[in-house]
């Protein structure tokens, strides 16, 4: 059997390492460390909010991934289906609790301390509510709901920014001024709202950079690494900062040197596809997947799994000048918070904008945030562009629901649809 | 009315999947008709535009689904598909507008779904807020509702009054008071309010115009009370799980036959969700807000930030001396599958006996779970406990 190749390292993927390694050591002695431990998600996360207060922020969604990663997230499944969970429901909440069954040990092997909150934020999808009631259930903590509405009518109206920004000043802060100890500092918060806004800014420039031909980035299997630092514990932080500058180097070289995108095994030689990518990830077989497009010289040009955290290429930006409203509008403005005719306008506005020769839906058995509706999303995509769609179908964790031959099949058919479209 | 012939007017309803009820009302007032998907939106404002609220609770097992499943992946529940298939085959078209109340996923992106199929329909996504401070979620609700007012006025043409909301709010109230007698009629003496009766009279009020649906429930406590009905042996169980997708009357037949009567349940729950009457003087807004986040029914999809998970279910199994719960969920629904382990820890931790099994609108395969129940109703009359 061949060892699984190993991700060409580039100076970026060095930092994301170090900054991930170093924020598990913190999260593994947080108690020796006094520092409080605030759990909660990628969509609408207050990161930047918790590092005003000092604490550290979990995605147990981030966990659940890397679990899935490292190939043991289908033995957590099945813990928590021993549990009495159903074998329908979103795995990634599974996951998760099996991994608390099993002794919460998290994905670089080192045991997560248990949350002093959980920052339930509401966004864009509603399994996150359960999970967290089953997570509160098991720790006992103090909880906050941040109820983030939907855009329902395909935008964010000043009563809905009211609405959540009232929430974050009257529940969040004081919840989060108790349990740190510490009094809630504007400006602290003001200067990593600033910080955020420049990483974003250079996150939106390798986003951009796809626009190029060859595409010097992969914006989905690539994309899940560049939005690790960005949607997970470090927005708002110098050290995220120093990342996107350095990824952003990295790309614009790419870019003069009319370099492709890296993959697991060196920088692809021929761009043949270029495809924009609706859905998640499958984490546990990831590799798997990306050699099948590689190996075809597809290239993901852009994607919307990699704007769940926030949709920074649509213009928004997190705004010193209007702090507690910009984490609203943030919590509001991810993917999966827009309606279906929005996901639409977006995907379509990304086939254009990256002259891209088709999309690919990845349907995920888990999430029905993300699936239900994908059927009319293709539909309508077709109809809309011209452009060919694909569909297949697995699961962000649970390996049970990644058929290889099958998918294979399916995307060899796609490629030929589109060359076939090409020729005509 | 003789009990038959409520009953049979019932079934009607039920079966009429061309809404041919709405059509024969629309016509007779000239009024609009406006669909919503459940669990609850305060049918008040429908009605005091002049509207009728017409529930969609999918299709059952009375529908072959040709188109609705090229939307949906099998590994989503049924009713969005059953609902689209409605849709899409023109049996909706004598709603004027939908509604989508926040309660998942997946009714969430159909919301978005019908506008793309039904451009020229009036579609609303209708936010309920997950946070019960008057301050904050009170005050969002409230802009909720009055756009939506609002919205409703346009559509049928009528002015956006006050008084005529507080007049659907006491229609209403006058139906939750009779829905409420038909609980509690049925809770006490089981044998007299027949599941399948008590399940299709509830369905009803998804279709008729309220004062019309608290009419006939009046009519039937009067009859089911004067009508002499053999007593059965059955066990006393609460059934939930059913908010949303709904089993197929057969199922619900069934377990009736298997030896449980149902003392409560979630089904229709939209119809009894504010468990209070509403005030009906002052701001008829702010009445509506207030029953929402003060007397609103915990259930899955509803935030519970105080009362602990399963208290008031074991304060309801406790009330109405049920002996047993029955958890049913309808396949591939996060929201009553994710709930469900909760509400059965705390159950476990009283000693009150439960079962569970899943299903979907058009389960064909029904004496499985009819064994289940069966064996779980002799377990708990031998034993007294499951
Ligand atoms: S349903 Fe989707 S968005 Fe929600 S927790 Fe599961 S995977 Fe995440
Ligand atoms: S059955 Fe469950 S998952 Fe399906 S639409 Fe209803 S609440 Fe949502």
């Amino acid at each position: 059997m061949n060892p699984t190749p190993a991700v060409r390292k580039e100076r970026s993927m060095e930092l994301q390492k170090a900054m991930m390694g170093e924020h598990f050591k913190n999260l593994a002695r947080a108690k020796d460390l006094g520092k409080k431990v605030v759990y909660t998600f990628v969509p609408g996360n207050l990161n930047e909010l918790i590092w005003t207060f000092g604490m550290l922020p979990v995605h147990p969604e981030v966990n659940a991934l890397q679990i899935g990663l490292r190939k043991k997230s289908g033995d957590y499944i099945l813990e928590a289906e021993k549990h009495g969970h159903s074998e329908d429901v979103c795995a990634y909440v599974k996951c998760d609790l099996g991994m608390l069954k099993r002794g919460n040990i998290g994905p670089t092997g080192e045991k997560l301390p248990e949350p002093d909150l959980l920052l339930l934020s509401y966004t864009g999808c509603f399994t996150f509510m359960k999970w967290f009631e089953l997570l509160r259930e098991e720790y006992r903590c103090p909880i906050v709901m941040l109820h983030v509405p939907y855009q329902g009518d395909g935008r964010i109206t000043p009563d809905m920014t009211a609405y959540v920004a009232r929430q974050i000043s009257e529940k969040v802060l004081p919840l989060m001024e108790k349990i740190s100890g510490r009094a809630y500092d504007p400006d602290a918060l003001r200067e990593h709202l600033a910080s955020s806004a420049r990483a974003e800014r250079d996150l939106v420039a390798v986003w951009e950079s796809a626009r190029n031909r060859p595409s010097p980035i992969d914006a989905y299997f690539g994309g899940v690494y560049y939005v690790g630092p960005v949607f997970s514990a470090f927005r708002g932080l110098p050290a995220c900062e120093v990342f996107y500058e350095t990824l952003r180097q990295e790309v614009e070289e790419r870019v003069r040197n009319h370099e492709g995108p890296i993959t697991p095994e060196g920088p692809l030689k021929e761009e043949r596809f270029r495809l924009i990518v609706e859905g998640p990830p499958c984490w546990p077989n990831f590799r798997d997947l990306w050699k099948m497009f590689y190996e075809e010289g597809a290239v993901a040009v852009s994607s919307s799994y990699t704007k769940v955290g926030g949709l920074y290429d649509a213009g928004f930006r997190h705004d010193p000048d209007r702090p507690l409203e910009s984490l609203a509008d943030y919590c509001m403005g991810c993917y999966t918070n827009l309606n279906l005719p929005s996901r639409i306008q977006y995907l379509e506005r990304c086939l254009r904008e990256y002259d891209a020769d088709g999309f690919l839906i990845n349907s995920i058995k888990s999430c029905n945030s993300f699936s239900a509706g994908q059927l009319l999303i293709l539909q309508e995509l077709e109809k809309r562009t011209g452009k060919p769609g694909g569909f297949i179908e697995s699961d962000l964790v649970d390996p049970r629901y990644f058929s290889a031959a099958n998918i294979k099949n399916r995307l060899e058919s796609y490629f030929q649809m589109i060359k076939a479209k090409r020729s005509a | 009315m003789e009990l038959n012939d409520i009953v049979r007017r019932c079934e009607d309803l039920y079966h009429d999947l061309d809404l041919t009820s709405v059509k024969e009302w629309k016509r007779r007032t000239g009024g609009k008709a406006v669909g919503f998907l459940p669990i609850y939106v305060p049918r008040e404002t429908v009605h005091a535009a002049g509207a009728l609220p017409v529930g969609i609770m999918g299709a059952g097992d009375d529908l072959e689904i040709i188109r609705g499943d090229a939307f949906y992946q099998s590994y989503i529940c049924h009713i969005p598909r059953s609902t689209v298939e409605l849709g899409l085959s023109g049996r909706l078209d004598c709603l004027d507008g939908f509604l989508f109340p926040a309660i998942c996923d997946v009714i969430r992106n159909l919301s978005g779904m019908w506008k793309i199929l039904f451009p020229d329909k009036y579609v609303r996504y209708l936010d309920v807020p997950q946070n019960f401070d008057e301050r904050l979620g009170g005050v969002f609700y409230r802009q909720e509702l009055a756009a939506l007012f609002q919205d409703l006025c346009a559509l049928t043409g009528r002015p956006a009054s006050d008084e005529a909301l507080r007049r659907s709010i006491e229609a209403y109230n006058e139906n939750r008071r009779a829905i409420a007698e038909l609980y509690r009629l049925r809770a006490e003496e089981p044998h007299r309010v027949p599941t399948y009766e008590h399940y299709l009279l509830m369905r009803a009020s998804n279709v008729l115009e309220v004062t019309e649906h608290t009419a006939l429930v009046d009519a039937y406590l009067a009859a089911a009370r004067r009508e002499n009905r053999p007593w059965r042996d059955n066990i006393r169980v609460i059934l939930t799980g059913v908010f949303c997708e709904q089993p197929p009357l057969g199922l619900i037949r069934a377990l009736e036959q298997s030896g449980c009567s149902i003392v409560d349940d979630d089904w229709v729950l939209g119809a009894r969700y504010l468990r209070e009457p509403v005030a009906a003087e002052g701001d008829p807004l702010d009445a509506l807000v207030t029953s929402y986040l003060r007397r609103g029914t915990p259930t899955a999809t509803r935030y519970i930030d105080e009362d602990a998970k399963g208290e008031d279910l074991i304060r309801r199994v406790r009330t109405l001396r049920a002996e047993g719960v029955i958890f049913a969920s309808p396949s591939f629904c996060d929201p009553a599958l994710l709930e469900a382990p909760m509400l059965q820890r705390a159950l476990g931790a009283e000693k009150i006996p439960y079962t569970a099994f899943k299903f979907s609108e058009n389960s064909g395969q029904l004496q499985v779970i009819k064994e289940q129940t069966g064996a779980f109703a002799d377990s708990i009359k031998l034993w007294g406990a499951a």
